[in-house]
């Protein structure tokens, strides 16, 4: 394929994607117009949230290829930034987002620093624990986030002069609220991937040796992954406490940190479509099994067994993830190996 | 009691949860050691274990002193037998299709099996915490102020054989030198003519079926088992496995027992609300620091 073949076809991928994203975005704003149900709204308003810290977690592991099992720490540190920040000085749900966000992405760097020079399951592991401690010591200090009671703060409040809309309890305002945020988040994270971060990342999960040596500075890179993934999660932490009004230790547990990386999965790593499909499925998909009652974890884990068994490249995983996830990828690497010998040869 | 014997007694309480644990780790480092997966179900093939035993009381009379020693012989055996023939069958369906698939794919598949586990033993067993039965509770030997029960005791002794004899098949039958080729080198061994295959199974077999041994002393120790205490206990098993260098069997024997006795000083001298965090933290710091673990296994990367 010549390179002005490759850009049309970009250009026509780039077309057919902006009119999905459109028609799907506009079916989301009138949604709430035509369906009052307000478990529906709550629902996925969670899924959004879920989905936000999905988009935060694949800049780590989709893009750069660091396996985080302790995507729950950093949405608790947001989360909690927000809780006590409102709780003992009263500020608002606004003025809080930037130490919700700096918090989480400081504690993404202190412990990024020390971690990301072990690599897959070791990293993965490390990350494991990280997030238990966070949460025990969440639940143990009991005179400074109220232990395992946790803390109730304060909805959202918009103010115009003498008047003011309070978010209150009910879905709809935070359904906006998540869906913004959700746009603003896949903005970021879609102009990270293409941008010269985006491809060293790519190009460090790949071949991490090959990446040090074309010049890619790996170990600053990994870290602004890890960063970015952080801050993406302490940003979703925020608004969860927000729309919540309480926090507790409960919320950022171990499985949460699993059902992240397995709505990850599941929807297709390293895709942005792939990470919110895979966020609502996996939301939904408790709420639809629920007339199942007690038998719908089980059906949850064979859903993920069989998925990995038929299509490990998820839901919306692109061709050259498939390839990847075969087992005869031993045959795409010589393919392109022999594509680029015949290029170095021209 | 002066502190130097509660120093001691600290030990031992910890010596005893070390040995369980270091039963459950040989499971993790014999499976990693092959075919580098985590096996993230096997906290769950453990808790399983307990559950398997507890199935086994249920079919002798509730009189106080009914025979125990036939009983838990029975347990055991049961547990140990259901356990292995549960990893092997784990093995075949979930972790066999995807030998040469990347590890993610594998580890979200353990987490997958994990989960149905989980919740089958919860659809068999319901969601309470189940009693077990107490076995040789109130007597001990004392010495001087020291309690050593005889549980403890029984609980040291019959994981130190199970590990002495593995030990033994591990380096001195064909079988065990079989496993050593296809850790070492897979490729290798297949050409050499090992049904690899068959010792992947036959690794599954005896991790999980030491797993489920740990499961039923896990229960007699604690007295209560719930469905989803394989999670922790299996974490902690998997730290006890890398502190000992994972892939590595006498590391794992080791590395438990190490991980027991200082989580029983950590528990005993500072906080047991706080216990959880030692082993998280040791795990931490040493895949930081040590990763290798306390038997370094030189490998080739």
């Amino acid at each position: 394929m010549n390179k002005r073949a490759i850009t049309a076809y970009q250009k026509k991928g780039k077309f057919s994607r902006w009119a999905m994203s459109a028609v799907v975005l506009l079916i989301l704003v009138v949604l709430p117009f035509f369906n009052h149900n307000e478990y529906h709204l709550e629902v996925l308003v969670s899924a959004g949230i879920f989905a936000i810290l999905v988009l935060g977690l694949n800049v780590m592991t989709g893009y750069c290829g660091l396996l985080n099992l302790g995507q729950a720490a950093f949405f608790a540190s947001g989360a909690y930034t927000y809780a006590l920040l409102n709780v003992k000085l009263g500020l608002s749900f606004w003025v809080s987002l930037p130490a919700c966000v700096i918090s989480s992405a400081a504690l993404g760097l202190l412990f990024g620093s020390c971690v990301l020079r072990l690599k897959g399951d070791y990293l993965a592991l490390v990350t494991l624990g990280f997030g238990e401690i966070i949460r025990i010591t969440l639940n143990n200090m009991d005179s400074l986030t109220g232990g395992p009671n946790g803390l109730t703060v304060s909805h959202p409040l918009i103010g115009f002069a003498d008047k003011s809309f309070d978010f209150g309890i009910k879905s709809m305002p935070y359904y906006y609220l998540t869906l913004l945020a959700i746009i603003v988040i896949v903005i970021i994270t879609n102009r990270l991937a293409s941008s010269r971060f985006g491809r060293a990342w790519v190009a460090i999960k790949e071949d991490e040796v090959a990446a040090a040596c074309m010049g890619i500075n790996t170990g600053k890179l990994k870290l602004l992954a890890f960063c970015v993934g952080s801050a993406i999660a302490g940003f979703a932490g925020w608004l969860f406490a927000g729309k919540q009004g309480f926090v507790s230790p409960d919320s950022f547990d171990f499985i949460t940190s699993i059902m992240l990386v397995a709505m990850l999965v599941l929807g297709g790593i390293g895709s942005i479509a792939g990470s919110i499909v895979g966020a609502v499925a996996l939301t939904l998909l408790p709420e639809i099994l629920r007339p199942l009652q007690e038998y719908r974890m089980f059906l949850f884990g064979a859903v993920m067994m069989v998925m990995m068994l038929f299509r490990p490249q998820g839901i919306l995983g692109g061709v050259r993830i498939l390839e990847e996830f075969r087992p005869e990828n031993e045959r795409v690497r010589q393919e392109e190996d022999e594509v680029l010998g015949e290029g170095l040869k021209q | 009691m002066n502190p130097f014997e509660t120093f001691i007694q600290q030990l031992i309480n910890g010596l005893t949860i070390g040995m369980i644990y270091a039963l459950i780790a040989l499971g993790y480092t014999m499976v990693y050691g092959i075919i580098q997966l985590i096996n993230f179900a096997h906290g769950e093939i453990f808790i399983t274990g307990a559950f398997f035993a507890l199935a086994v009381f249920g079919l002798f009379p509730h009189t106080p002193q009914f025979n125990s020693v036939l009983a838990l012989v029975l347990a055991f055996g049961a547990a140990m037998a259901g356990c292995g023939f549960l990893g092997v069958v784990i093995e075949r369906i979930a972790y066999r299709p995807l030998r040469k698939a990347p590890r993610l794919a594998c580890l979200i598949t353990a987490i997958g099996v994990s989960f149905i586990l989980q919740n089958v033993l919860m659809l068999i067993w319901g969601p309470v915490d189940k009693s077990f039965p107490a076995f040789f509770k109130h007597s001990a030997l004392t010495f001087g102020s020291l309690r050593v029960t005889f549980m403890q005791g029984f609980i040291i002794i019959t994981s130190l054989v199970m590990m002495i004899a593995l030990r033994f098949f591990v380096t001195r039958t064909m079988l065990g030198k079989a496993l050593r080729a296809a850790s070492a080198d897979m490729t290798a061994a297949r050409l050499m003519g090992i049904n690899v295959d068959k010792v992947i199974s036959i690794c599954f077999l005896i991790g999980s079926a030491l797993g489920g041994a740990g499961g039923v002393m896990y229960g007699m120790y604690y007295n209560t088992i719930s469905f989803h205490d394989g999670y922790l206990v299996g974490i902690k098993a998997f730290t006890a496995a890398v502190l000992g260098g994972i892939g590595n069997v006498p590391g794992a024997m080791l590395g438990g027992i190490a991980l027991g006795m200082l989580e029983g000083l950590g528990a005993g001298y500072l906080s047991s609300a706080w216990k959880n965090v030692f082993a998280f933290l040791i795990l931490v710091i040493l895949l930081l620091c040590w990763p290798s673990g306390i038997l370094r296994k030189s490998r080739n990367e």
